[in-house]
């Protein structure tokens, strides 16, 4: 009884191969097994259709998001809002705005949000993750007992603990409330593979040689170490758009919805979800989808990055 | 092994003390604060400032955290102004977190029970078709907002069909006789079965929109597992020993298997917490995560401090076990 991937091991034995992209960097074998992976090129597809439809949007939306268009339309008493027309192919909001058009421009936001805390999270735990990993000694036990404290505390709470610290949410609040979270997880990961290089045989080699410790960090053990983290950040531009929502969803979404996001648009239809679903079905099918293009991606980009699957 | 558990709850112990004082600085920093929040928009300076002196608050921050915490030494952590005004704000926690237990507890078992099984069954058969739909599912689980699904499943089961309760965790009409606040076990110590049957019907929904996530992850793992552990060389040597399939399925590929899973499961601790809040809340579902949402839209200073608190000693105490039963389960670990 053999599993199959014994099985292409031997199979390649016997075709004389071994391995057949012996001396090839690991950046470029990952990359020849991501050409390959149907779950990465799915979800690089759906990655540049949003990118696309966030850069195109102001030329594509035909109204402006903010302009209550169908108001007259639009009825509290008898709970209705505008339905499907010529010209406005989703109909309407709950304040009688072009749902079509706030969809479109909403990418931006959407865009903005997962990148904007990405980069954040991701710069905070560089600097926290390389002090801990490259110092060490006092200075990561420091660190790391301030992460351990931050991760202590279950991811949502703490987005929502550092949400509610703000007199006013805004758009910026909730993307910083949502990279906070990041931070920690960041430094954890960075130091864990710095601490890894420095037993390393070319970090002791370069210091052997007389390397200095900036040029030994800079040049030889954070390169080495990016792997995971680039892998993580593509994980966490989904998360990022799904923590987003989730603040809105408990109140602590930006108090402006002149421009438009999907994860304010979806936290905000949860009052009428039961009588107008499709306000919610929108957002939440666009936010489920993209968040699905980045986690494939991140998920395909880990597996092409694993040494193990080097064949 | 001794040294080593001591020197984790060490940890445990800074971690709480730590989170402590950031907990208490940066509930007095939040905006709005629970005299506005009591007193609404009428309020007079006059009514403010003896609403401020009543609650402590016109006293320095450093002398209200000794305050607390010579308080909570004492199981006092004040009066809830928020979620359930005037009640002790221990006791909302100690209430409402066999709910939460609960819910979490089904979660649970409902992500190990699908996804190990389909996990292992995947890895056996990978390529297959069942491993294919298994891959996508949890990818697709991890993007789905976790409220969005909660929504989703109320909409359509309670909602639309009517099969199962929209809110709460038991129908009114039912007199159950409370033992130990969790209401399913309630009812079958008491023998009132019906009460039982009426709160795990209320649980399931919320149950199965937390268990999301949890089923995911433990899939992945449990899949990656799987394939790791057949391509040892121990599995090979077991199988050119003639020892048979359901051996070495049994004693070599899943016993060796569990350890990352076992991890993964404690780790999950801290999605559950947060899924709680949500699915609690879509569900009314009266829990910890249910009283934290109101908390913080009311600002319930006392409440939110026990919950988040309680919260992170949960957490940080289920990894310590789960550290601790990875050295029992893998002698390596033990040095």
């Amino acid at each position: 009884m053999l599993t199959s991937s014994r099985r292409q091991r031997i199979d390649d034995l016997a075709a004389g191969g071994g391995a057949p992209d012996a001396g090839v960097s690991l950046a470029v074998s990952a990359w020849r097994r991501l050409r390959r992976s149907p779950l990465f090129l799915v979800g690089a597809a759906i990655i540049g259709v949003f990118v696309v439809m966030a850069l195109l949007a102001p030329w594509l939306a035909q109204h402006d998001p903010a302009l209550r268009l169908l108001d007259d339309q639009v009825s509290r008493a008898r709970n209705e809002i505008p339905p499907a027309q010529p010209g406005h192919p989703l109909g309407g909001d709950q304040q009688g705005r072009d749902l079509y058009s706030r969809m479109l421009l909403g990418s931006q936001q959407t865009l903005l949000v997962a990148v904007l805390a990405t980069v954040i999270g991701l710069g905070g735990g560089l600097v926290l993750g390389t002090l801990a990993g490259a110092i060490g000694g006092w200075v990561d036990s420091v660190v790391m007992r301030l992460v351990d404290v931050m991760l202590s505390i279950p991811s949502l709470l703490l987005a929502v603990s550092v949400g509610a610290l703000f007199a006013r949410q805004t758009q910026f609040t909730v993307i910083l409330a949502v990279a906070i979270v990041q931070i920690p997880i960041f430094a954890r990961l960075l130091r864990g593979s710095m601490l890894a290089q420095r037993a390393s045989d070319h970090v002791l080699a370069a210091r052997a040689l007389g390397v200095r410790r900036r040029a030994i960090v800079f040049r030889h053990m954070l390169p080495n170490s990016l792997g995971p983290v680039v892998v993580q950040s593509t994980l966490v531009l989904a998360i990022a758009i799904i923590d987003a929502a989730a603040l809105s969803f408990l109140g602590l979404g930006a108090a402006d919805d002149s421009v438009p996001e999907w994860g304010q648009m979806l936290g905000r239809a949860q009052d009428v979800i039961d009588s107008h679903p499709q306000l919610a079905f929108w957002p939440a099918g666009a936010i489920i989808t993209v968040a699905l293009g980045f986690t494939l991606v991140g998920e395909s980009l880990r597996d092409a990055l694993d040494p193990k699957n080097r064949r | 092994m001794l040294r080593y558990t001591v020197r984790r709850f060490g940890q445990l112990i800074l971690v709480v003390a730590a989170l402590s004082v950031l907990l208490f600085a940066w509930l007095r920093s939040l905006p709005g604060g629970p005299v506005s929040a009591l007193l609404g928009e009428r309020a007079t300076p006059e009514s403010r400032a003896q609403l401020q002196a009543v609650l402590g608050l016109d006293r320095p921050v450093h002398v209200q955290y000794f305050q607390f915490l010579g308080r909570a030494a004492s199981g006092d952590f004040g009066v809830s102004t928020g979620v359930q005004p005037g009640d002790d704000a221990l006791s909302i926690f100690l209430q409402r977190f066999p709910a939460t237990l609960e819910l979490s507890l089904l979660a649970i078992v409902l992500a190990v029970a699908a996804g190990i099984p389909l996990g292992y069954v995947a890895a056996r058969r990978r390529g297959g078709w069942l491993d294919n739909a298994g891959v996508v599912s949890s990818l697709v689980g991890v993007a789905v907002p976790v409220f969005f699904l909660a929504f989703l499943l109320k909409y359509v089961f309670a909602v639309e069909l009517g099969m199962l309760p929209t809110s709460g965790r038991q129908n009114a009409g039912i007199d159950a006789t409370r033992v130990t606040g969790f209401f399913v076990l309630d009812g079958l110590l008491t023998r009132e079965w019906d009460a039982s049957w009426d709160a795990l019907k209320h649980l399931m929904l919320p149950a199965l929109a937390l268990s999301s996530i949890p089923f995911a992850v433990v899939f992945r793992i449990t899949r990656a597992a799987v394939l790791d552990v057949l391509d040892e060389d121990y599995v090979r040597t077991a199988y050119s020993k003639g020892l048979t399939d359901t051996v070495i399925r049994g004693r070599h590929v899943l016993r060796n298997a569990m350890l990352p899973v076992v991890t993964i499961i404690g780790l999950q601790t801290g999605a559950l917490l947060s899924g709680a809040v949500l699915t609690e809340k879509v569900f009314a579902f009266q829990g910890v995560g249910e009283a934290l949402a109101i908390g913080f839209e009311r600002r319930d200073y006392p409440v939110l401090q026990v919950v988040i608190i309680a919260a992170a000693m949960v957490y940080v105490l289920v990894n310590l076990i789960v550290d601790l039963s990875y050295a029992v389960i893998d002698p390596r670990v033990r040095t």
